[in-house]
């Protein structure tokens, strides 16, 4: 009876642990024991809530942990860096999954719920499943899956989603009103089978360069739909957590539409003009310079600042270890190696930092977009290794292109550009970048790591 | 320089919405302890605390026992004092979040994303009392798949995080 009614406590107890983690990831050198402490108050949480009165059977129970965890090793284990993305969205759904199957099962259970947890196991319902199934779109975008490569979206699918939404909230309102078990399980069926539909067209519209705000936005919701969850089991703990994380993934999604220049409504419902902005793109390459990796590595040879900007491509190619290799070189010949991140690089937010890191290159060294522009006009050579639009001068000189008003990394305003690509092929945003045919940029057409293999091996021959 | 984003404006534009969820939550909390307007007496109290009805205006006479009716002498707080409670806790919670996340540097967002994943795996904890009831039937199978998807996300979300951690941590 005591311990009963300790087991509060002891929910508090592990949402501070929570707080305490979360604050001590803003720096690189207490995150990991921030994690651990996260860590441990969720083995307190869980421990907890073993001891509850309600528990009976503790081999089922056990069983299903040991399970889920084993899975979770392996899973955490086998990821490769590049494919933290794909990992962070199948998370994220399994997440939203539970929530709502535990809903499901409350609802089961209990005849006699008051009207508020009633509406709390709709809205449970409905968060939950958008995220599991939102998030398993986002998987398969990803992937890069047959069927979800490119963006599609039905004629008037804002109006459709908003009708969704307005059917489950419908129904969630039967569902609080009535005291049939049956009656609130269809409903919590429907909503159900509506919010699958829901989650299904909120991604699926949506592009591969978007999908940092996608990412972003699942993990706040999964972080809601815990939240929610908290409601329907009266748990402070799970209410506490669960707005954490959702606080989070909001103001990740901010950033991430702020480095867009666009809002959230937009990137969720806006398609993004293709080419229309950009004219004709021969035209526009006709000055295109090419170059070899041994003109590159002599250029590199006399630099005194070198400046990296990463982007997809980079991880495509695998090569940020062969990044290492080059800056390692220019350094022990004296030259500044840095790297400029844009913050919508990549597939998520802090993918870059995560795959150099990998690659054994020091934090500090990666600098943020803000930090680094005003200081591009110094640097001797910039190579940009698999980004496209996040270095496109369009964005701040065409007012009608579709990444107008985009903040960029200003390399056109470093003394020579060098661009690692295999093909003057679009961006995402499929326009074409005048930067590629600036008097000062090269082009080297190549696989981005095997350039930077070639332009190293070339370094070594000039000594 | 360092952070790309003040707290200022991301409260600004979310606290109004939350304060107008939180005020919804709070009325719809109040109707449901009082139970039709035609309560004359003391006794509307007492009935407060053990009965809550639809906040759906239209079916006031619906009641329904609260989950904390645990019969005898009732100390216990009404269902509109829980309710109202946890939403205070749910919105101050939202803001602590976004002072400490606004602190996390560009950096280490991926593993911000993933470990904030991982905590909101505590749905587990409500898997775990939705599985556990000793019967064997349609509930607590759910329960347990729940259990097992949420204990994935917990253990696969520290971990990862753990693992890219450590790659920062070596410098």
């Amino acid at each position: 009876m005591i311990l009963e009614s300790l087991l509060p406590l002891a929910y508090l107890t592990s949402a501070v642990c929570f707080i305490v983690g979360l604050k001590m990831m803003s720096s690189p050198r207490t995150a990991v024991r921030g994690n651990l402490i996260g860590a441990v108050g969720m083995a307190l949480a869980i421990g907890a809530a073993c001891f509850d009165r309600g528990v009976a059977s503790h081999a089922l129970i056990a069983g299903s942990l040991a399970i889920g965890a084993v899975i979770g090793w392996i899973l955490a284990v086998r990821v490769q860096m590049t494919g933290m993305p794909q990992m962070v969205a199948l998370l994220n759904g399994l997440g939203g999954a539970a929530s709502t199957l535990v809903a499901w099962s409350d609802l089961l259970r209990g005849s006699s719920h008051p009207v508020d947890t009633l509406i709390a196991v709709g809205t449970t319902g409905l968060i939950g499943t958008v995220t599991f199934w939102g998030s398993l779109v986002a998987y398969a975008k990803l992937e890069e899956l047959k069927g979800f490569r490119e963006p599609f979206s039905l004629p008037g699918q804002q109006v459709i989603n908003a009708m969704l939404v307005i059917a489950c909230c419908g129904l969630t309102g039967v569902l609080a009103s009535t005291h049939e078990t049956s009656v609130q399980i269809s409903c919590y069926i429907g909503i159900v089978v509506l919010s699958t539909v829901l989650g299904v067209f909120l991604v699926n519209p949506i592009g591969g360069a978007d999908m940092p705000v996608v990412i972003s936005l699942m993990n706040s919701y999964s972080g809601l739909a815990g939240a929610a969850t908290g409601f329907v089991i009266d748990n402070n703990g799970l209410i506490i957590s669960g707005s954490l994380v959702g606080a989070s993934g909001v103001i990740l999604t901010r950033i991430m539409c702020k480095a867009m220049n666009r809002s959230l409504f937009n990137v969720l419902f806006g398609v993004m003009g293709g080419g229309k902005a950009g004219g004709p793109t021969d035209a526009i390459y006709a000055t295109v310079r090419s170059t070899s990796a041994e003109d590159v590595a002599s250029i590199l040879d006399g630099a005194q600042r070198v400046v990296v900007v990463p982007g997809y491509g980079m991880a495509v190619a695998q090569a940020q270890h062969a990044v290492r290799d080059l800056a390692k070189l220019l350094e022990a010949k004296g030259t500044t190696v840095e790297y400029a991140i844009h913050p919508v690089a990549g597939r998520m937010p802090g993918h870059m930092n995560v795959l150099l890191a990998e690659a054994d290159i020091a934090y500090d060294k990666l600098k943020e977009m803000d930090e680094i522009n005003p200081t591009l006009e110094t640097v001797d050579v910039a190579i940009v290794l698999g980004a496209n639009d996040v270095v496109n001068p369009l964005a701040k000189t065409d007012p009608n292109s579709p990444i107008a008003g985009m903040p960029i990394i200003e390399v056109d305003k470093c003394r020579t550009v060098v661009v690692i690509k295999r093909s003057l092929s679009p961006g995402f945003a499929k326009i074409p970048n005048p930067l590629f045919a600036a008097p000062n940029a090269l082009l080297l057409y190549a696989d981005a790591q095997k350039a930077l293999l070639d332009i190293v091996k070339a370094i070594k021959e000039l000594g | 320089m360092k952070r790309p984003l003040s707290a200022l404006p991301t409260l600004r534009k979310t606290a109004l919405p939350l304060l107008l969820v939180a005020g919804w939550l709070a009325v719809a909390a109040v109707v449901a302890a009082h139970p039709g307007h035609d309560a004359p007496d003391g006794d509307a109290g007492r009935r407060a605390a053990k009965v809550s009805s639809p906040a759906d205006s239209s079916k006031p006479s619906v009641p329904s026992i609260s989950k904390e009716d645990g019969g005898g002498i009732s100390a216990k707080p009404s269902r509109a004092a829980v309710l109202i409670g946890s939403v205070t806790v749910f919105v101050l919670a939202v803001f602590v979040g976004f002072e400490i996340i606004n602190k996390v540097p560009p950096t280490l967002h991926t593993p911000l994303m993933s470990g904030s994943n991982a905590i909101s795996g505590i749905t587990v904890v409500g898997a775990i009392l939705a599985s556990g009831s000793g019967r064997w039937d349609a509930a607590a199978l759910l329960g347990a798949v729940a259990v097992v998807l949420a204990n994935i996300n917990v253990v696969g979300g520290f971990l990862v995080t753990h693992r890219m951690l450590l790659m920062f941590k070596k410098r």
